[in-house]
Formats: C-alpha cells, structure tokens, sequence
C-alpha cells in the first residue's frame, strides 16, 4: 500500500464533473482506491463516497492506493486531483 | 377573497401571473419489513436501477436538445450515482446481510449518503443531495410501480408551487404552460433556480414552508421585483402586474436583440462593451448577456479566500481557462491588486496609516518580485491559449511601469529560453487611477498599448476622499468637470499616439456617464455583465456628436449636480 498528499485546486472544488472523472479512471486500474480528508475516507470508485468528503478548493487529500498497479494508480490519479478544472 | 403575500428569493426575473398548481410531494418512507424473497428482492433493485436509468437516458437527451450540453450534465451526475458501486452494494448488502425488503433497503442506504452531503458547508456539494433524493425517488417509483409525477403533460398555463422541484422535474417543464414556479426551499444557486433562468421563466425560491398551503387553482402573481409571490390578487394589483408584466416582457424582448449586435451609436461610431469579472464562472454568464469582451479580470479572486499563494500552474489553468473560453474576444487581465481595502491574510502584510496610500498593487508587486514573476510567467504561458491584454493597477510614475514592463520581457525571455510557446502580440496597458497619470497621459501612452481608467480609485485619489468614509460619500462625484476632464486628458493623449482607452469602473455602466463618456471618445466600456444589455441599448440610441457638444459644455459647470441635471434634461429631449 503506498499513499501521497495532494491538494485541490479546482477554484470551483471538487463537484459532479471532476469526481466523475477520477472515478471513471479510478475504476480502470485493479487495486484498491481509498480516498482520506478530514478525518473521513471514501472509496475513490464510488462518486457518492467521495461527495461525502465535501472536497472543496484547497482541500488537502491522501490518496492511497493498495494492490495491483498502485504505483500507477497513485500518480496517475493524483494527476487527476491536482489538474482538474470544472 | 383574501390576497397574501410570501416573501422569497427571486431566482430568475420576470412577472408572472397564471393559476397555481401545487404539488405536494409525499414522501414516501418505506417501513423495515424483512424481505420474503432476498432473491427476487435483489431482482427487483436491479430492475429498478434499469428503468431508472432507461428514465434518466431519456430526460438526458431531452435536455441536452433543449438546454445544451451544459445543463444536460447534471443528467450524467444522475447516471453517475446509479452506477455507483457503493450505493449498490450497500443495497445488496442491507437484503442479503440484514435481510430487508428491497424498498426499505434504498431507502436506508440512500438516506446515510443524503444526511451527509445536506450537512455539507459547499452549497453545491450540499444541491447534490437533492440530486441522491430525486434519483432514489425515481427508482422508489419504479420499486413500488407509482407513476412519477409528469410535469410534462400540462396542459394548461400554471405556475408550480412545491417544496422543491428536483433537477428532473424543471428539466421536463413545458415552457409553453408553466409560465413561472415557486418553491418553499432553495437558493439563488439551487438547480432550480438555475434552470429557472436557463428556461428564462420567473421564479421565487426559497419562500418557506408557508407556501405550501396555497391550493391549486387560484390565481397566482410572481413578482420577482420585490421577491414576493400574491396570492389572489385584487383586480388593481392584478391589472397593474399585467402592465408591468408587458413592458418587461417587450423591453426584454428588445435587450436580447442586441447580445450579438456591435454598440453603434446613431451617427455610425463603435465602442466595444466588455464585462468585468472577479471568478471563472462569470465568464458564460458574461458572454450570454452580450460582452464582446472581458475588459477586467481581477486576478486577486485567485489569491483570495486561500491561505497560500496560488501557485504558477494554479493560476496558468486559470487563465487559460478564461482565454480559452473568450477565444478570439480580448481578455484583460490585472496583476495582482492588493492592498488598501484587499487583504491576503498569508502575507501578514504590516499595517499602514494609509493603506489607500500605501503598499499596494504594483507597488507591492515590484517589492515582492517573485511573486509577481510567477504572476507573469502564469500570464505569459497562457497567452498562447487566446487573445491576452495584460494590465498593470496603481501606477503613479513612469519608472514603475517600465520596471513593471522589463520585469515582463525578462521572463518573456526566460520562458522562451526554456522552450515555452509564449504569444508575441501581447498588448500590455496600465490602469489610470492616479491624477498624476491622468494629467501627464501623454507622457505615458508611447510605452503601453492600452490605457484603462479605473474610476473608483481615480475619483477617490482627485476627491482626496476615501470612499470607505460614509460622511463624505458626497465626494464620491463621477460626473464632477475635474473627472470628465481627466478621463478627456487620457483619451486625447491616448488617440495622438493611436493607443485605446478602456474604463474598468462602475462610472462605465452609469445610464447618466456613458453619454459623455461616449461624447468624449472612450473606446471601450467595461462593467458588470448584468449592466451590458441596457447600456448597449442606450449607446445605440445616442448620437456620438451630438454628445461630444453636450460632453464639452458639461466641462464648463462648476458642479456635479449641474452636469447631472444637464444630462437629465439632454437623455429626455433624445427620447
């Protein structure tokens, strides 16, 4: 299992289209996907778990990858998490 | 007969006057009853989750034909939880593992997932719990085999009253028959009240639980003037919302004419009507309403609210966001402004006996270079992506602006050194804020491209008024000679060297200031997006030289109160 911190800078946050994004390439890689901010985690392939972290800009998240791919899954989505625009 | 009143929130504007239709929502909350046949439980959610989605699929492409692509996104938010894994196996878990029936299995797992986001402080991510309830509502109506309410099949013109319209609901309205709807929750944001102004129908949301003792069928009056919903109107209220209703519905009809119209004033002169913006999402609002430009980004919305500075790719995607959207229309955007009233927190700026006065803008910007080097490299990357103007706030001397501007061309240098795409036709202009630049314009304008007067600062800093101060809010004089003549002094100074002059200030968007300003020759007008319509209807209506004559002698009275009541009387002869 590796992780790393990221933060948000979508000036708009992290809502319906930046979510939809992560979690379709989220569910393209076969480890498991966990998402953690302030003190809550949140499955990185579901879009409602990851609503429920109420990502806004400047959010601080740990991603944490476990499993097959991981290393690629972890930059590839931290990608994601810092250059979404909405 | 007894005529109420409830107050609300007006969410898109306009009058409205039909018959109420009320809808009254129950909800239906499913008891925890053990599942008979988990199988065909489970069986039965799939089937649910399929016709659901065979729904949303429909109203998606119903929308996207309808509104565009960017409402019908809310659709694939739709589709999105229904393919969401956690909310499946939660169900799947709750009839297999706690052996309950299907309804009450939704409805449990749904509910843990709508507690959490209305809790949240987002008001966007808060909405996405309507979006949770609609969709589990849907698949609920499906479960039990209720026909979903059709909003649809009206047949007659109504305003719909309810507690909440889901996204699904406002995306079926007939337009033909709905003529305006009230809702007794949401806010200006919620996506009712933003399809409400994409359907360009009248709304009140917001206007409490009250509401719903209206009954169906009586005569209702949406006035989103005064934010309020009458309920049996008396027949002189009735009469006179039907008059007002038809001046507002023609004069709308004529502003939305002219969004893609050039501002040609009578006699044949053309100014250019630009909108000033403070974050990205103005920007379409911006364009629909008709701004042939963006005259004003403050880029300060990017190092407010944070409590870091915004990093260089941070800012780049920003700008290029924003020139991408304009494409070829010019985009003007200003370093850094902050100071006097704008505070960064972060920076733990020291106080200052003056901070109108003080280190501000530019002048903060050329003490703390690195800053404004990634500012500018941000700005020079994304100048590539569409027609970028740089603009630099506050300057009171010719040395800030050629330092400003070397600091620019150092950087230029760098990126290009580096292998980075940077546009060479970038116009590079200051703002007029400052009577010393204002006076000796002439000596400025064969350094910049573009002068833009920023006439909240300029009258501060002639009227030696802070604007702040309520006693002296009679200083705060737009229309005084000593300003006019000023702006005059740029714009003469400006056409010798065959530069342009811009005006980022509220003076912009005056119905009573465009007229001389327009007299005396400004370029172009920038102001809030909302003020575009209407001063571009004024400008078209007015005749440049007639106002040029009118401009000159305004110059020649002593006072504001005269200037004004001279243009008052001059609009009315025009009428």
């Amino acid at each position: 299992m590796i992780s790393q911190t990221f933060t948000i800078i979508n000036p708009t946050g992290f809502h319906v289209r930046p979510t939809k994004t992560f979690v379709q390439l989220a569910s393209s890689f076969p480890c498991k996907i966990t998402l953690h901010c302030n003190g809550k985690k949140a499955n990185g392939k579901s879009s409602l778990s990851m609503l429920t972290l109420g990502l806004t800009t400047n959010s601080e998240v740990l991603l944490e990858t476990d499993g097959d791919q991981e290393q690629e899954a972890l930059k590839a989505l931290g990608e994601v998490l810092t250059s979404l625009h909405d | 007969m007894n005529t109420t009143t409830y107050k609300g929130i007006g969410a898109s504007p306009g009058i409205a006057i039909a018959n109420a239709i009320v809808i009254h929502d129950e909800v239906f909350i499913p008891e925890a009853i053990q599942a008979k046949d988990k199988e065909a439980s489970w069986e039965r959610v799939q089937q649910a989750f399929t016709a659901a989605e065979q729904d949303i699929q429909t109203i998606y492409e119903h929308t996207k034909a309808k509104l565009g692509d960017k409402k019908a996104e809310i659709f694939e938010g739709h589709l999105m939880i229904l393919d969401d894994p956690d909310l499946l196996e939660g169900i799947q878990a709750s009839i297999e593992e706690d052996g309950y029936e299907a309804e009450y299995a939704l409805h449990a797992t749904a509910q843990q997932f709508i507690s959490i986001l209305s809790e949240m402080d987002d008001e966007i991510l808060r909405e996405r719990a309507t979006d949770v309830k609609d969709i589990t509502n849907r698949i609920m109506s499906h479960l039990r085999g209720v026909k979903h309410i059709d909003l649809s099949s009206l047949q007659e013109e109504c305003i719909i009253v309810a507690r909440d319209l889901t996204p699904s609901d406002t995306a079926l309205l007939d337009v033909n028959y709905v003529k305006g709807f009230v809702t007794a929750m949401g806010s200006r944001t919620s996506h009712s009240a933003i399809m409400a102004r994409s359907l360009e129908i009248p709304a009140i949301v917001g206007a409490g639980e009250a509401v719903m003792s209206i009954e169906t069928g009586v005569t209702l009056i949406i006035n989103t003037d005064q934010q309020e919903v009458i309920v049996q109107p008396d027949s002189s209220v009735l009469e006179e919302m039907t008059s007002k209703q038809q001046m507002f519905i023609q004069h709308k009809e004529q502003l939305a004419k002219l969004v893609n119209q050039p501002t040609i004033s009578k006699d044949g002169s053309q100014v250019e009507l630009a909108a000033n913006i403070g974050k990205l999402e103005d920007i379409d609002r911006a364009i629909s309403l008709g701004a042939e430009g963006i005259g004003l980004f403050r880029s300060e919305f990017l190092y407010m609210g944070k409590t870091s500075l915004p990093t260089e790719e941070e800012q780049y995607s920003s700008y290029r966001y924003a020139l991408q959207k304009m494409g070829t229309k010019p985009v003007v955007i200003r370093t850094l402004d902050i100071g006097g009233d704008k505070e960064l927190p972060y920076l733990s700026l020291p106080k200052e006996d003056n901070p109108f006065l003080g280190l501000r803008a530019l002048r903060f910007c050329l003490v703390n270079q690195d800053l404004f080097r990634t500012q500018l490299r941000a700005l020079l990357r994304a100048s590539v992506h569409g027609n970028l103007k740089i603009m630099f706030p506050m300057i009171a001397v010719l040395e800030e602006l050629l330092q400003a501007k070397q600091i620019l061309a150092e950087e230029k240098q760098k990126l290009i050194d580096e292998d980075i795409a940077v546009n060479d036709h970038i116009e590079v202009g200051m703002m007029v804020e400052i009577p010393s630049v204002a006076v000796s314009a002439d000596l400025f304008a064969p350094h910049v491209d573009f002068f833009s007067i920023g006439t909240n600062d300029l009258i501060q800093y002639t009227m030696a008024a802070d604007r702040m101060n309520e006693t002296l809010a009679y200083l705060y004089q737009p229309l005084h000679p000593s300003i006019l003549r000023l702006v005059k002094m740029v714009i003469d100074a400006a056409n010798k060297e065959g530069k342009w002059v811009g005006m980022c200030g509220e003076m912009a968007g005056d119905s009573l200031a465009a007229p001389l300003l327009l007299g005396i020759g400004l370029h172009e007008f920038s102001m809030s997006a909302s003020s575009i319509l209407s001063t571009k209807e004024q400008l078209m209506n007015l005749n440049k030289t007639e106002w040029t004559t009118h401009a000159e002698h305004a110059m020649t009275l002593a006072q504001s109160e005269q200037i004004v009541q001279y243009v008052q009387l001059h609009l009315t002869s025009n009428e």
